[in-house]
């Protein structure tokens, strides 16, 4: 059990883990609820560790594949050589995925120790939370257009799962329903779209089909099918619908996972449009249909965030227009592909910018969703306009609170005003106008947070909130983790844009690297 | 569901015994003929539940309880990722039984043959692991469904 | 033209199966509707891999001669697996939304803001 027997199979053992405990919860059940948190908690910590030694391995020294059920490499024991294996392939960008799920999952079971504990049947609970691990996990390393399929519908039934554990809350089965709809129809697509590949090129790995692959009419349409499913899955304008239904039921840490579950999606969509298509699409077109995509979903979420009473549907709101931002600085990166020179000025630092905007919208994003499910634990409800004076005996709470506001409204010196500004600053060049509305939804954002803050935490103390008192430990624990990370990346970005944005977009970017590094020369 | 006539339940008992057969020849048989696994306990979970609909939720959810079928689904899925772990010293999923002889480690004849049961390796396992596995899921969906339906007829508050 | 019949079964499949999706407004026919796309994409996947006069890829008992790809077999199947979870889990909380409504209209307030 070396460090390098350990980073081998770091790959299978990220997916293997959770998987294993999350079916031994069941049967863990029988020794006690202290097991069985015990046992949710050791896994999250085991899989965050191995993510940050597989992603300090893969930013040091480059891509690592994983053959599953067989010796290495690609030669079948008749000598032939065909990627027909079942491949995982985690460079720098599943790498940068990878820690945000890590840690966002850790958050959310720390979370959910204390805030689920009314709630009964927890086993089921632990076992959804971590076979929603196993999805984002595969869906980030798989090397496979189909695996992904089914990853991505291991995820979409976990999460379903989740969103209606509540069941006696009165929206979570519709919202669940919602959800699942949009999920099947999704996968169903992204199916469709891996039989028009296959048909074609007798190939499911990605690298292969990449390879191949000539952009002639039926993979127009098979890139069609994939980009609306992951648009949709990611949650943007058309099909934003299923967004605020489904975070506003689910419980708070589920709400945070469902966060990053829109972003894996995201990074599927990603994957397809600079891995799968790259150059050979045409990249003007695409890249404008994601710069479009960004634009109304930015527009779309901040004013229907504004007018709403309740605060986890506001929240979520703002997140649907969040996705936009990345959707719309990838797109300008994407769209300059084909141009070298201005790619290198400042295509390629827009993309950085929407990869940094990824990791800090799930942190808070993550943050202001912990934050409403702390209300919600000591209050009950959800309603902005019965809520008033809770800075005073939630301190914590709103100080944490105030920091996710300011973080999403893109004030400085939080993280969110270090990837939007980047965003600002490149999308200019492109294209004036863009990043005009970019900064205007900011200042809506800003006003929305505005009100919900003053709604929910200034104002006199209202007599029935009498008895509040602060949340428990674990519950700020996992608040106070997230709060801390938005801050230090707001104040270090180059820091971490350095060390972890820029692999992941130099991997994100090198399109014939991914090709070589898993099919060979 | 209520019971059904004295008709359908002698009938369903005589046929359980070749659908349960039948079932488990699907699974045993999974790396030979087409099948395996889940066709298998599909089938398997069909005969319960055509007893099920016979004698109605209620009779059959007391010889059989929910959480004794999420245990044994519990156990078969853990059987199934226990053997790909097994595998860990080559690759997660290696067949480390295949061509070693012993338990399913014949070494399958080349071309058409008439069917050799001892081969395969890991794939048996798995497939009575998974077999297991859709057993359990299948029928405590129909089983939990049934109840379902059941309490709601009633107009009753009952979560299941 | 005789090959592409499948094709055309295929697109038939999924059409009504959004057409069920978009235009019924009980929840249940909805879920038929996502029942039927999914059946279309299966069909599609399993006519992808279907040589006219080949066998079924099994050794046992085989005859001699070209066998049809099993690939896109193990893709079918896989995805129908997966098509059980969902519709059992669309299923359940059909019935679950009817238990709290008393309807599965979703023009009588189920799924509306």
């Amino acid at each position: 059990m070396s460090i390098d027997w350990l980073l081998i199979h770091s790959p299978a053992l990220i997916i293997a883990v959770p998987l294993f405990a999350a079916f031994a919860m069941p049967l863990i059940k029988k020794l006690g609820n202290k097991t069985r948190n015990g046992v949710a908690l050791a896994t999250v910590l085991l899989i965050e560790i191995l993510v940050i030694m597989l992603a300090k391995d893969v930013f040091a020294s480059g891509a690592r594949s994983y053959v599953f059920g067989a010796e290495p490499g690609l030669t079948l024991p008749s000598g032939y050589i065909v990627p027909i294996r079942i491949l995982f392939h985690v460079d720098g960008m599943s790498a940068f995925m990878a820690i945000i799920s890590a840690t966002i999952a850790l958050v959310a079971v720390i979370y959910s120790l204390k805030f689920m504990e009314k709630e009964t049947a927890l086993d089921r609970y632990y076992l959804l939370l971590l076979l929603m691990m196993v999805g984002m996990f595969g869906m980030e390393f798989t090397a496979d257009l189909f695996n992904m399929f089914v990853f991505l519908e291991v995820l979409s039934i976990a999460s379903c799962g989740l969103v209606a554990y509540r069941i006696h809350l009165a929206d979570a089965p519709e919202g669940a329903l919602k959800f699942m709809v949009i999920s099947s129809i999704g996968a169903l697509m992204v199916l469709l779209a891996t039989g028009f590949l296959y048909g074609q090129y007798d190939a499911l790995n990605i690298a292969q089909l990449a390879k191949e692959l000539q952009f002639n009419f039926i993979d127009k349409i098979a890139l069609v099918l994939l980009l609306g499913a992951f648009a949709m899955k990611c949650g943007s304008f058309p099909m934003h619908q299923w967004v605020p239904d489904t975070y506003s039921v689910a419980p708070a840490p589920i709400s945070i996972l469902l966060v990053v579950s829109t972003q894996v999606s995201l990074y599927a969509l990603f994957r397809v449009v600079f891995t799968l298509y790259g150059i050979s699409s045409n990249v003007v077109v695409v890249g404008w249909y994601l710069i479009v995509l960004g634009l109304s979903t930015l527009f779309i979420g901040v004013t229907m965030a504004i007018p709403q009473k309740d605060i986890k549907r506001l929240i979520s709101y703002l997140g649907v227009s969040q996705i936009g931002y990345m959707l719309i600085a990838v797109g300008v990166g994407f769209s300059l592909f084909a141009n070298p020179v201005e790619f290198e000025i400042y295509g390629f630092r827009a993309i950085e910018g929407g990869i940094f905007q990824l990791i800090n919208d799930s942190m808070y994003m993550g943050l202001l969703f912990l934050v409403s499910g702390a209300l919600y634990y000591r209050i009950g409800t959800r309603n902005l306009d019965s809520m008033g004076g809770l800075a005073r005996p939630m301190k914590v709470t709103s100080i944490c609170f105030l920091i996710g506001s300011l973080a999403i409204a893109g004030i400085p010196p939080f993280n969110g005003f270090a990837s939007k500004f980047m965003i600002y600053e490149t999308v200019y060049r492109f294209n004036p106008i863009i990043s005009i509305v970019a900064m205007l939804v900011s200042v809506l954002t800003l006003a929305a947070m505005v009100r919900a803050f003053s709604a929910a935490f200034m104002g006199p103390s209202l007599p029935e909130f009498k008895e509040v008192r602060e949340v428990p430990k674990s519950m700020i624990l996992g608040m106070v983790i997230l709060a801390s990370m938005v801050v230090f990346f707001g104040l270090f970005p180059s820091l971490i844009v350095d060390n972890l944005v820029e692999p992941a977009v130099r991997a994100l970017i090198s399109r014939p690297s991914y090709i070589i590094s898993l099919l060979g020369g | 569901m209520s019971e059904m006539s004295k008709i359908v339940r002698s009938i369903s008992n005589l046929l359980l015994p070749f659908i349960l057969i039948y079932g488990f020849y699907i699974i045993l048989h999974g790396h030979l003929t087409p099948g395996g696994g889940f066709q298998g306990g599909a089938v398997v979970a069909s005969g319960l539940v055509m007893v099920l609909v016979a004698y109605g939720s209620e009779r059959f959810a007391s010889w059989v309880k929910e959480k004794h079928l999420s245990v044994l689904e519990s156990i078969g899925a853990l059987g199934f990722i226990s053997l790909a772990f097994l595998g860990l010293s080559t690759a997660f999923f290696y067949n480390f039984l295949a061509g070693k002889g012993g338990l399913f480690g014949d070494i399958p004849p080349e071309g058409s043959n008439p069917g050799a049961l001892n081969t395969a390796g890991t794939l048996p396992l798995m497939n009575l692991a998974v077999g297991l596995k859709v057993i359990a899921g299948l029928a405590s969906i129909v089983l939990v469904m049934g109840l379902a339906s059941h309490y709601f007829k009633q107009g009753g508050e009952n979560d299941t | 033209m005789i090959h592409n019949i499948p094709y055309l079964a295929v697109v038939a499949l999924v059409a009504i199966g959004f057409w069920a999706m978009i235009f019924r407004k009980n929840l249940i026919k909805v879920i038929i509707g996502i029942a039927i796309i999914e059946s279309g994409v299966n069909f599609f996947l399993v006519a992808l891999g279907y040589r006219s006069g080949a066998y079924a890829p099994i050794y046992t008992h085989a005859p001699s001669g070209q066998m049809v790809l099993p690939v896109p077999q193990a893709l079918t199947l896989t995805s129908i697996v997966i098509g059980v979870a969902v519709l059992a889990l669309m299923l359940s909380l059909a019935v679950q939304i009817y238990k709290k409504q008393g309807t599965l209209d979703t023009r009588k307030g189920v799924l509306k803001k």
